[in-house]
């Protein structure tokens, strides 16, 4: 188990001093922190490490779910679809169901925390249960382009909220509650981030047959296709045809996600093209994730859509030189230029990656670069301290707040 | 070594941590960013004037400010962004002031390149405006003497640089930093206080800062060959 102190060695002792003068200022307050799921997907992993952190450091958080039918979650899946802007076909049909189980939610979830942390639209009618206590909705959800009809129906929730949080600036909507700008981070003492020896990445290397004597363009995603990963290859192309190197695309997909399974079929065909062409599924293997990272010389997220795109912040912890699409959380990562190169097309980023190759001292620079800017911004202990932060700032409207 | 003085007063070491406020406020366009620079909360001006430092810091001295990034980057109007990124913000003692500097800047481009007024910022890259709230904290820090104050001094996050040199000098609209405040009154070496508040703090990263504050300190204990 990863204690707060581990943290010294990568953030320096006065950081964590400052996680811990601020847990004192949050003494008595008990944090009920609710979503719909203990494992998988991005919000329980991310909770799975704060949490306990929290707790640690002397802030009371606590950690409830909601609970959901099968119908409820094809549902609330829609919701999240349209929240990223794809049309969704949603019926009269899918509202009652989704209010029919939050009724059940409302009368079944206890509410005892002094401030509740409600994450993403599934359990957002509980709000209904508001009394003097606070309540903080925590979107991790690219709302920069929602569905109309769903965002107007999850925004009478959302109202009656004291504050919202979103992930980048461009997700922020019109709302009469104050909205803050918090972006998730990576756990550099995870398996998915922390150092590796040699031997661990030559071994995942030969056990996938990648050469070593080529650069290695490599972009880790699921196979959907906001990742793009037929765009990737059509860069990747056009980069091979001046300099010999190779592409890894790698991650997994949901065995229950139809679409998915189709992009992967597309991809795989797509790279018959190339023998130096590797797809690789690779669910829930962050090891061989990390050493695959470690070992490439440009990472790539050429994203069409991104919640935040933590990948790439991975990416950059490890110093790599990375190019990835303008979109999402993307920028707040990559300053163009300084910590990386940002792209808006294949042909955009195919220039990129050739540059970086071409140059690998310019790409060195932008990966050390990229390094800092995660560990000044991105780490877990900047989210630690946003959240407590945020949990001081209901009880505080001024601008400067003296402890 | 000088003789070490003990200090009239001692220096308790504070440090500042913002939470970033979004205000919903966004511009695609040169005119629409002058007409909410006009109106936004002067801690919408300190956070896109100042966040930079200590979130790029290690990049600095780059452009130090959002504006100056934006305008250059998402419209392409480098020449504006050069003159927004040299305006010498430590002459400015109040975010007031600055404003209005940011203000007339661009209203001047303007005036000479109207062309520009019709350059918009593609979908998703327009200018969001956020504001900073800050929490001032008092560390468990505090010097007795010149020496015990450089030893905290190499300890401390930058965020408490940060807030005893740029928080005390512009939001709080005083003319000194904090440091050569107390060196000066309470240490009483004005030479040395006068050293520090001398040092333009918005062209040093934050760790070069902390380098050379101690090193103006350390000499002045140890000697020039320090």
């Amino acid at each position: 188990m990863v204690k707060i102190d581990n943290y010294i060695s990568i953030v320096d002792q006065s950081v964590i001093d400052d996680l811990k003068l601020l847990a004192e200022k949050l003494k008595g307050k008990v944090i009920q922190q609710i979503n719909s799921t203990s494992v998988g997907g991005g919000v329980a992993e991310i909770l799975n490490r704060v949490v306990p952190l929290l707790k640690e450091l002397g802030v009371d958080t606590r950690w409830d779910l909601i609970k959901g039918g099968e119908q409820f979650f094809e549902v609330t899946k829609k919701f999240h679809n349209a929240l990223h802007g794809r049309p969704q076909d949603l019926t009269q049909h899918d509202f009652d169901i989704f209010l029919e189980t939050s009724q059940k939610n409302i009368e079944e979830v206890n509410i005892y925390g002094d401030i509740l942390f409600i994450h993403d639209p599934q359990p957002i009618a509980l709000i209904k249960k508001k009394s003097e206590n606070k309540w903080i909705w925590r979107c991790h959800i690219d709302l920069s382009n929602p569905h109309p009809k769903v965002w107007n129906f999850l925004k009478d929730f959302i109202m009656n909220y004291d504050s919202a949080v979103f992930s980048a600036p461009g997700f922020s909507q019109k709302l009469p509650i104050r909205q803050f700008l918090i972006s998730p981070s990576i756990d550099p003492l995870s398996e998915k981030n922390k150092e590796l020896p040699q031997e661990t990445i030559d071994s995942v290397l030969k056990k996938y047959n990648i050469s070593q004597d080529k650069p290695i363009i490599t972009q880790i995603s699921r196979f959907d296709r906001l990742k793009d990963p037929l765009g990737v290859i059509e860069a990747y192309l056009q980069v091979k045809k001046y300099i010999n190197c190779q592409l890894i695309l790698a991650g997994g997909t949901a065995t229950d996600d139809p679409e998915g399974l189709k992009v992967f079929a597309e991809v795989k065909e797509k790279a018959k093209l190339d023998q130096d062409i590797h797809i690789l599924l690779l669910a829930h293997n962050d090891i061989e994730i990390n050493a695959l990272q470690r070992a490439s010389t440009v990472i790539v997220q050429k994203s069409i859509k991104e919640g935040f795109g933590l990948t790439v912040a991975e990416a950059l912890w490890k110093a790599k030189p990375v190019v990835a699409s303008n979109v999402g959380g993307i920028p707040l990562q990559i300053k163009h230029k300084y910590s990386g190169l940002l792209c808006h097309s294949i042909e955009g980023a195919a220039f990129a990656i050739k540059q970086l190759l071409n140059s690998p001292e310019y790409a060195k620079k932008l990966g050390e670069n990229g390094k800092e800017h995660i560990k000044n911004n991105f780490l877990l202990t900047r989210h630690l301290r946003d959240y407590m932060l945020l949990f001081l700032s209901l009880y505080h409207k001024e601008d400067i707040v003296y402890l | 070594m000088a003789e070490l003085r003990k200090a009239k007063e001692p220096f308790r070491f504070y440090t500042r941590l913002h939470l970033s406020e979004l205000t919903g406020l966004r511009a695609s366009t040169l005119s629409q960013l002058l007409n909410l620079l006009k109106e936004v909360s002067g801690s919408s001006i300190y956070h896109h004037t100042h966040r930079f430092l200590q979130q790029h810091q290690y990049l600095s001295p780059e452009p130090p400010n959002d504006f100056a990034y934006w305008v250059a980057d998402a419209l392409g109007e480098d020449e504006l962004g050069e003159r927004l990124a040299s305006i010498d913000t430590v002459q400015y003692s109040t975010i007031r002031a600055l404003r209005d500097k940011i203000v007339l800047t661009i209203d001047d481009y303007l005036k000479n390149n109207p062309l520009a007024k019709l350059k918009f910022a593609h979908q998703g890259e327009e200018f969001h405006f956020i504001k900073s709230i800050s929490f001032v904290i008092p560390t468990s820090h505090t010097a007795y003497d010149l020496e015990g104050f450089t030893e905290i001094l190499k300890k401390i996050t930058i965020d408490s640089i940060y807030f005893h040199i740029f928080e005390a000098r512009l939001r709080l609209e005083r003319q000194t930093n904090d440091f050569s405040n107390w060196i000066e009154t309470s240490v009483g070496d004005k030479e040395m206080a006068d050293d520090i508040s001398k040092l333009d703090p918005y062209t040093h990263t934050l760790e070069d800062l902390r380098k050379i504050i101690i090193r103006i300190i350390e000499r002045r204990i140890y000697g020039k060959n320090r």
